[in-house]
């Protein structure tokens, strides 16, 4: 489902990834975790095509995303759920538009719109938070509004990097809770941490990354570093 | 399609209305654009006119030999009707040159009473003739002085009023292309602020163009509802400029009036309301809207 083969990526000199090969299959909960600047941010910007590798192939079902055009790229983003540590929400749309927003730009009807960003809404535990701005909303509303954002067209995957840098500890169990749920209704998530709390509760999959190299990859994981 | 369009139409005006006070400085500066495209073509009416009635008050005048006969005369006007260069010709024959000096003088009771006296008439008759352009009167000139005509011209005038002629040409022309040159250049300036004002308010919200990318956002719903926005501007910007500059020309009208008689700036602006209007939309809403869409396009990278 997502694959990354002998991946490597340089920016000028500085080699960030080196020979990076790690498989997700459908369904997995993956953790990426590593101390600041190990690369867990570059290899997630791999994954959605915001960046191209210098080296390597990086699968996405049926899209090997360092060939994509920058037409193509908004195919990619529908099928991928992105979360990212400080949200990313459009300032000047309610949590319901920038919810909305997404299945706009995919041309969907507008009776389907009004039918699935309110069950989003109460799935989040937003309904009443609906005609906010963001600005109007705490940290963790933000970030539930931009899980919802993600979710809203069924992608097969969510990507999260540092989903709860910027939340307390209420929050960020609430937000881990929420992409544990997504996961059991069958949505593969790939997080990007170094949260250590967060990864030793989860007890899933984690891919240890240092100086821009895997050293370790296990099935149920322990952040030791 | 349609909902795209109108998803599009939607963003676009909520671009416009959440962004209140950068969407009012923005449509301020392009009231202030469309004020000056205003003005440059009221200066164009105007510096047209004044160079109009100043090539009125050129002309060329071939006087006759009194001995000329009056056939004679009369194909020399009509070979000159023929001539590209040529806008008018007037033939002043003797006994009309005679009746229009009498009119000038008539309260000069010296002359008049000279001119009592006269057994004949003094005065020649003559062919008045306006070029189409100041600078063909050379050629014209040119024309006039073939071994052919020189048995029955008496003399030419362009040849005492040439240096005058010359002058008022090379003053017209440098005022028509300095007039093209400050209208280029201010309609520039005017152009370039709008613009810049358009991209630093799109510039300021760069990171949301990368989050609606990032959230699968193709181009056009990106660039879509910037260009609506820049329309809007566009509109509201001349409706303004048309309410501000509609008074402000029927006020300098009689002032214009009294440099040059034959313009009048508030039966001008009577007579092209239609033009007035779409012009001003046009500029606006095209200016508004090219703006947007080059400015969206550079913060659009990824
Ligand atoms: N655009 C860039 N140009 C140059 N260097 C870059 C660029 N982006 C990232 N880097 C470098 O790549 C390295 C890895 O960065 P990355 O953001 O992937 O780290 P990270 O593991 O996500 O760290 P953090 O936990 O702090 O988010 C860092 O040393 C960073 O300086
Ligand atoms: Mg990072």
């Amino acid at each position: 489902m997502i694959a990354f083969n002998n991946v490597s990526k340089q920016y000028g000199d500085t080699a960030v990834l080196s020979d990076i090969t790690f498989k997700v299959a459908p369904g997995e909960f993956i953790s990426i975790v590593g101390k600041s600047g190990a690369g867990k941010s570059t290899i997630i910007k791999l994954l959605i095509g915001e960046d191209q590798p210098t080296r390597g192939r990086v699968l996405v079902g049926s899209y090997e995303v360092n060939k994509l055009k920058p037409d193509e790229l908004p195919q990619l983003r529908r099928k991928v759920g992105i979360v990212f540590q400080d949200f990313k929400l459009l300032p000047t749309k309610t949590a319901y538009e920038n919810i909305a927003f997404a299945l706009e730009v995919e041309g969907r009807a507008q009776e389907e719109i009004e039918e699935l960003v309110p069950q989003m809404l109460d799935l989040v535990g937003l309904a009443d938070k609906k005609d906010n701005f963001p600005d109007e909303l705490s940290g963790g509303m933000k970030q539930r509004v931009a899980i919802a954002r993600a979710m809203i067209h069924r992608p097969a995957v969510i990507v999260a990097d540092e989903p709860t840098g910027n939340l307390d500890h209420v929050n960020a169990n609430e937000i881990m809770n929420l992409l544990l749920k997504i996961n059991e209704l069958g949505t593969t998530v790939v997080l990007a941490t170094h949260s250590k709390d967060i990864v030793n509760k989860l007890r899933k999959r984690v891919v240890a990354l240092e100086n821009g190299k895997i050293i370790r990859d296990d099935a149920r994981g322990n952040y030791e570093l | 399609m349609a909902t795209t369009f109108f998803r599009i139409l939607k963003f676009g005006l909520q671009n416009f209305s959440r962004n209140g006070l950068l969407s009012a400085t923005t449509t301020v500066i392009m009231v202030l654009a469309i004020l000056v495209f205003n003005g440059l073509t009221i200066f164009g009416v105007i510096s047209n006119s004044a160079v109009a009635s100043l090539q009125d008050k050129i002309d060329i005048s071939v006087y006759f030999k009194s001995a000329a006969p009056e056939d004679d005369i009369v194909k020399l006007e009509h070979a000159l009707q023929s001539l590209s260069e040529v806008r008018a010709v007037e033939y002043i024959s003797s006994e009309k040159a005679l009746a229009i000096f009498k009119q000038n003088h008539d309260s000069d009771d010296t002359i008049s009473q000279a001119l009592a006296e006269l057994q004949t008439n003094p005065l020649l008759a003559s062919l008045n003739i306006k070029a189409k352009d100041p600078n063909m009167y050379p050629t014209i000139a040119g024309y006039l002085e073939t071994d052919q005509l020189k048995p029955i011209i008496e003399k030419v005038t362009y040849g005492e009023n040439k240096e005058a002629i010359d002058r008022l040409a090379r003053i017209i022309d440098t005022v028509r292309v300095a007039g093209v040159g400050i209208t280029i250049f201010l309609a520039l300036v005017a152009v370039l602020v709008t613009f810049n004002t358009i991209r630093l308010a799109i510039y300021s919200n760069r990171e949301e163009l990368g989050v609606m990318r990032l959230v699968g956002a193709s181009n056009k719903f990106i660039n879509g509802p910037y260009v609506v926005a820049g329309v809007i501007y566009g509109l509201l910007a001349a409706l303004a400029g048309i309410i501000v500059s509609t008074p402000l020309i029927v006020f300098i009208s009689p002032y214009v009036h009294a440099f040059i008689p034959d313009l009048s700036l508030s039966a001008y602006l009577g007579s092209h309301v239609p033009q007035f209007v779409f012009y001003q939309l046009f500029f606006g809403v095209a200016l508004g809207a090219t703006s947007a869409a080059v400015a969206v396009r550079r913060y659009l990278k990824i």
